[in-house]
């Protein structure tokens, strides 16, 4: 059962020289419930535009963004911010924990938005992810790898249909890398969360069960250059 | 994990600035409550504190001086006046009683008045409040070397019953200046929170004729205190036409406490200076909520925008830290009470010292509401503009 689906969306940007550049068009894209998709693609392919589409935190020029049987792009923002806090979970490059909260309670902002928040799943997931010893530590007493590790049980905390993954490796050495793709796939496994995780590492590919290179999904003509930083 | 908490974490991590802020709300509000609440109550206190009398006699002179003199014994009295003039005023029928006031000795500091017991016998100085004296004290005797201490007095001098003392001459005192005369404590008054608690009360013959005084002046008294009857509002104009316009020999202060309320009239510029003071530093501290909340919205983009990827909507940052603004200053009006308190009961101390009359920070007063509404109003409106930029922050830029 399809739980997201893109249909012919596409977005623009106004480029510091004030040309119109776009910088995704899909026609089409379906992900399935509990399935797990890698999207290959380049540092400036579009990757994390095409994901904050999703998220809503951007909203697409045209298309239809339906997760889980709502259309992201016609939702007003307030309803996208309320869908994304009930339905998604959010895995970044870099970590993007709160320095100002313990372990425990970054996990618990990951809930605080869609319901109450649960302190026991809150801690079991750290335990999950292998931090039960370091519940009150601070990011900055935690190694990279440990943050990561954090920020994979923050998105999963709100018990979300399906978690994006942008880069979640690509600050990690190779072993702590290799730990934190683990946790991601087997978690979100475990609670029956669809994974569409980004990268543009290939050795990932044989990891997942669906590859799909994002240069062939995404239809723009845009080269990493011409995206003036965005990605 | 909610809003509140969330705003409350905020507060926390900047506790220095945080602190300062606090501190210049609290300051703001106890500055307001001050000069609002505890000035009004000064105002009250001491009009309330003519110790029921409704005017006051004395020589030819300022009739402030006459009331501060008689009636605070504070100032000097302007001069003397007959003992006759004491015994024409007592006759009037509109007059329900007249005391003689004698004064110009202290012992350490504390005056000694000279009057007759009569007056702390006979006379309420607030409706139904006579004058009591502690268990086994009693009245000096006309004419005696008596004395009865005020609860002020008493306390700071630790006279008691039985306890003897030499008078000082003056106001002031001055170790060289000692009288030879010998007083005994008979009695202690009970604290009536008005002027007469930081006196020593003695028989009015010993200040007119203490060793080293002016025979001339033995009969002389310094003021007359004067009680109207019940309804007799038009007999104090008749008096006050008698000594102010036809006379010239005498001054009445009449009604007696609408002459202190005149007196902090004069001085209400000093209040409107304070009041300014009150105002500027509140709005500093507004100043201060808004700059360290503007600010740190500039480090916190990052975390707006994680908040925000995490599901917040627009509002709940907005109201995270409009929150946090409200917090601050909530917090900055909690201490604002215990400084008042704290600096209300200092200045009491002091004015009682000084006065004898007593002010008490906890009377109820519209400024102890509408200040700390009013400072609460001031942090809501500083973290408005911090909180509009915490709800434009945009989310896919600042996330790293």
């Amino acid at each position: 059962m399809s739980l997201l689906s893109l249909k012919n969306i596409s977005k623009r940007y106004l480029s510091d020289r004030g040309e119109w550049t776009e910088i995704v068009r899909i026609s089409s894209f379906e992900l399935n419930s509990g399935e797990q998709v890698l999207l290959q693609g380049e540092s400036g392919s579009g990757k994390s535009t095409l994901l904050n589409m999703i998220a809503g935190i951007v909203t697409a020029d045209t298309g239809e963004i339906s997760l889980d049987g709502a259309d992201m792009r016609l939702l007003p923002e307030s309803a996208r911010d309320a869908h994304r806090a009930r339905s998604l979970g959010y895995v970044f490059q870099n970590f993007n924990l709160l320095d100002a909260y313990s372990c425990i309670e970054n996990v618990e902002l990951g809930m605080a938005f869609g319901g109450k928040t649960d302190v026991e799943f809150a801690r079991k997931l750290l335990e999950r992810v292998g931090l039960s010893e370091r519940l009150n530590y601070r990011p900055d007493q935690l190694s990279q790898g440990q943050k990561q590790r954090v920020a994979i049980a923050r998105a999963l905390a709100n018990r979300p249909k399906l978690v994006l993954a942008d880069e979640p490796t690509g600050n990690l050495d190779p072993s702590n890398a290799a730990i934190a793709l683990d946790l991601i796939q087997s978690l979100c496994r475990e609670n029956g969360t669809a994974l569409l995780l980004v990268s543009h590492n290939p050795s990932l590919r044989d990891k997942f069960e669906r590859t799909i290179d994002l240069m062939e999904l995404n239809e723009a003509s845009v080269s990493p250059t011409e995206t003036g930083g965005l990605s | 994990m909610n809003s509140v908490s969330i705003a409350m974490r905020g507060i926390r991590e900047r506790r220095v600035s945080s602190a300062i802020t606090i501190a210049a709300v609290a300051l703001a509000c106890s500055l307001l409550m001050l000069v609002w609440a505890f000035k009004k109550e000064a105002e009250q206190s001491f009009a309330g504190a003519s110790g029921g009398f409704d005017a006051v006699l004395g020589p030819r002179g300022s009739k402030l001086q006459i009331v501060l003199n008689a009636l605070y014994h504070l100032d000097e009295s302007p001069g003397l006046m007959r003992w006759a003039d004491y015994e024409q005023a007592t006759k009037f029928p509109a007059v329900e009683a007249a005391y003689p006031l004698a004064v110009g000795d202290n012992y350490r500091g504390y005056r000694l008045v000279g009057s007759i017991p009569e007056y702390l016998q006979n006379h309420a100085y607030a409706e139904g409040q006579s004058f009591e004296l502690e268990s086994g004290g009693s009245l000096f005797e006309p004419r005696s070397m008596q004395a009865v201490v005020g609860a002020f007095a008493a306390r700071r001098l630790g006279l008691g019953i039985g306890d003897t003392f030499h008078p000082y001459h003056g106001l002031v005192y001055d170790e060289g200046a000692k009288h030879e005369e010998l007083y005994t404590v008979t009695g202690v008054l009970k604290a009536t929170g008005t002027p007469v608690d930081k006196v020593i009360w003695i028989p009015i013959s010993g200040i007119q004729t203490m060793s080293g005084h002016n025979p001339k002046a033995a009969t002389d008294v310094s003021a007359v205190l004067i009680k109207l009857k019940q309804g007799a509002n038009m007999a104090g104009f008749q008096l006050d036409m008698m000594y102010n316009k036809q006379g010239d020999r005498l001054t009445l202060a009449w009604p007696a406490n609408r002459t202190i309320l005149q007196f902090f009239d004069k001085i209400s510029w000093f209040d409107k200076i304070l009041q300014a003071v009150a105002a500027l530093v509140a709005i500093i501290a507004g100043g201060s909520i808004l700059a360290i909340l503007y600010n740190a919205m500039n480090e916190r983009k990052r975390d707006i925008a994680v908040l925000r990827a995490l599901g917040a909507r627009k509002r709940t940052v907005f109201m995270i830290s409009l929150l946090e603004a409200v917090g601050m200053t909530f917090a900055g009006v909690i201490l604002g009470f215990v400084v008042y308190v704290f600096l209300g009961m200092g200045i009491g101390e002091i004015v009682q010292r000084e006065t004898g009359v007593a002010l008490s920070p906890f009377s109820g007063n519209a400024a102890m509401v509408w200040a700390p509404l009013g400072m609460l109003g001031i942090g809501l409106l500083s973290g408005v503009l911090p909180a509009i930029k915490a709800y434009r922050t945009d989310v896919s830029r600042n996330l790293s």
